[in-house]
């Protein structure tokens, strides 16, 4: 094996065949990156370089003006922003707190519990990994008013908890559990509801750290719920007043509070991310479908 | 593990319960509906395919606008934002520690926030008169004269929505995959330069995406999903459904259009159900492609 090098991948150090890879990537990331820092440059600019001409793309004197114009526009809509913040964060918290205690559950049955209809529940719930909300909308607006669960918070909460992807990628993770603890577990005289919570949990937290980030990523900006199911104004959520001053006006004024609007957004999602992205890349590391 | 029959229910019954009534039960009603006339006022009489029939021959705004943007919308960004997902992780796995970790940050991010609230964005930068940033800096560098409304000229819609839709296509696929190339196995490299592999694009070929299939799958099945979740993209932009001269209708907008602007409930039922049949052939397609054979 004499022209082998080693196959590139996580290397421990720099050399010079990396310096083509640097090339290839660098206008990339700043393409992907432009608009990121754009709009947090737009969030802080002051009304006089959101109107200058020709417009730019930097902040010369930030200023939070726009984040106090927007949380007065929530007060003179008679509902204080503060309303909107408590509803999206409690929505929140219940979708992904419920949905990672069912998913949990659920991965433990169907990766260790030997019954029947196992191999189905999971194939079934596998092809339900390419489920689009957005194409059932309507039935799913049938099914809440038939529940009579319109213009309550449960309209908000209910339809996010079952996430096939967060049980798909749980179910892989338990997958890697040793049998042996189980078993030993259980010979220790432990039920499966102990098995499941002094076990299973702590050693799938990689899982459930993802799991997490995808139910907040679909929770915290989830339009639908607020926009269909809901009509009293201080039941909805966040991402919805977000939303609506994004839309209002296209005023440049309005571009400035528009802005910051995006940044609020963003910002949760990227910090949560920053702080699992090793549980992340840990569960990754366990998804492939067979 | 035995535990007789209760457990394994007990465990899956609230995620079950959930599943059922919010993503199996949403599709068997928009199958039921697409068979009726159901227009949320009068009780839905039973028209048996009229409104598929009807899809197919009277819908011409459909066949003339929606279906094609559908489609070129979703090979470009679909399997586009999947191939471009691949050489980027597979370029950063070559990288040390920290820039990687750094690049998969920047390239994951614009995805956390999957279009909706990042829409007001680009509102702004393809803003149609001169303040707006894409047109000043045209301007500026002396390649356009007059700003070109971008958002509301047909022509443009589409071409924007996919540079937005790939924008934000590195999503958890992307991770999925990185995860994948980190973890494949050195053995198999160093068998296969005994065997001849000569080059990192050989190695790419015969050993990376071989061994890593299963990650492979997972992530087209999550680039397709995104790329029809994002469907609404046009209208967020443009502000209007329908978009300007119908440039940006994808069927997602359609079945919005029919079911909460016209009511024709059974009609964007039937929409529904050819979108969710539109995405298990890609699904299929995905399958056979990588699927890893007994």
């Amino acid at each position: 094996m004499a022209g082998y090098k080693g196959n590139g991948i996580n290397p421990s150090h720099f050399d010079r065949g990396q310096i083509k890879i640097y090339i290839i990537l660098l206008p990339l990331a700043i393409f992907m990156l432009f608009p990121l820092v754009f709009i947090f440059c737009h969030a802080f600019k002051p009304a006089t370089e959101l109107f200058a001409f020709p417009p730019k793309f930097y902040v010369v004197n930030p200023t939070l003006g726009n984040f106090s114009a927007m949380f007065k526009s929530a007060a003179n809509a008679g509902i204080p922003m503060s309303k909107y913040v408590f509803n999206s964060i409690l929505v929140t918290f219940v979708v992904c707190f419920a949905g990672i205690v069912i998913s949990t559950m659920a991965a433990f049955a169907l990766s260790k519990m030997k019954f029947k209809l196992r191999g189905v529940v999971f194939q079934i719930n596998q092809a339900a990994l390419m489920f689009v909300a957005a194409a059932v909308l309507i039935p799913r607006y049938l099914i809440i008013s038939g529940l009579g669960m319109v213009d309550t918070y449960w309209a908000h909460i209910l339809p996010l908890i079952a996430m096939p992807v967060s049980l798909f990628l749980i179910k892989q993770f338990v997958d890697g559990v040793p049998d042996a603890l189980i078993e030993a577990a259980s010979i220790d005289g432990a039920s499966p509801f102990r098995i499941y919570r002094s076990v299973i949990l702590p050693l799938v937290k990689p899982a459930i750290a993802t799991g997490i980030i995808l139910a907040f990523q679909q929770c915290w900006g989830y339009l639908d719920s607020s926009n269909n199911f809901i009509n009293t104004e201080s039941k909805k959520t966040l991402a919805f007043y977000m939303n609506t001053l994004a839309n209002a006006n296209n005023m440049v004024q309005g571009q400035g509070v528009a802005a910051a609007a995006s940044l609020i957004m963003f910002i949760p999602n990227l910090i949560l991310f920053i702080y699992l992205q090793k549980d992340v890349m840990n569960t990754m590391a366990h998804s492939g479908i067979k | 593990m035995k535990t007789g029959k209760k457990y394994p229910f007990l465990f899956l019954l609230p995620y079950g319960a959930l599943f059922v009534v919010f993503i199996i039960l949403p599709i068997i009603v928009a199958i039921g509906l697409s068979f009726t006339d159901f227009n949320t006022i009068q009780f839905p009489n039973f028209v048996g395919f009229t409104n598929y029939i009807n899809i197919a021959t009277q819908d011409s705004i459909f066949m003339q606008y929606v279906l094609p943007n559908t489609v070129t919308y979703a090979l470009i960004v679909g399997p586009g934002g999947y191939c471009l997902a691949f050489l980027l992780a597979w370029a950063i796995a070559q990288l040390t520690r920290i820039p990687r970790t750094i690049l998969a940050l920047i390239f994951y991010s614009p995805s956390l926030t999957a279009g909706t609230a990042m829409a007001v964005l680009w509102k702004i930068i393809f803003s149609g008169d001169e303040s707006g940033y894409l047109n000043a800096v045209l301007i500026n560098l002396g390649v356009i004269n007059e700003p070109i409304a971008w958002l509301s000229t047909a022509a443009y819609i589409l071409p924007i929505m996919i540079i937005v839709g790939l924008w934000s296509s590195m999503g958890v696929g992307f991770l999925a995959i990185l995860a994948g190339i980190m973890n494949s196995d050195e053995e198999l490299y160093e068998a296969g330069a005994i065997d001849g592999i000569k080059n990192r694009f050989q190695q790419m070929i015969y050993i990376t995406i071989p061994t890593m299939k299963s990650q492979m799958l997972f992530a087209a099945v999550m680039a397709i999903v995104n790329t029809f979740n994002n469907g609404t993209i046009g209208v967020q932009l443009t502000g209007t459904n329908p978009t300007p001269g119908y440039a940006g209708q994808l069927i997602v907008n359609h079945i919005d259009d029919y079911g909460f602007l016209r009511y024709e409930m059974g009609y964007a039922a039937a929409l529904s159900v050819v979108l969710l049949l539109i995405i298990a052939l890609f699904s299929k397609i995905a399958n056979k492609l990588f699927a890893e054979k007994e």
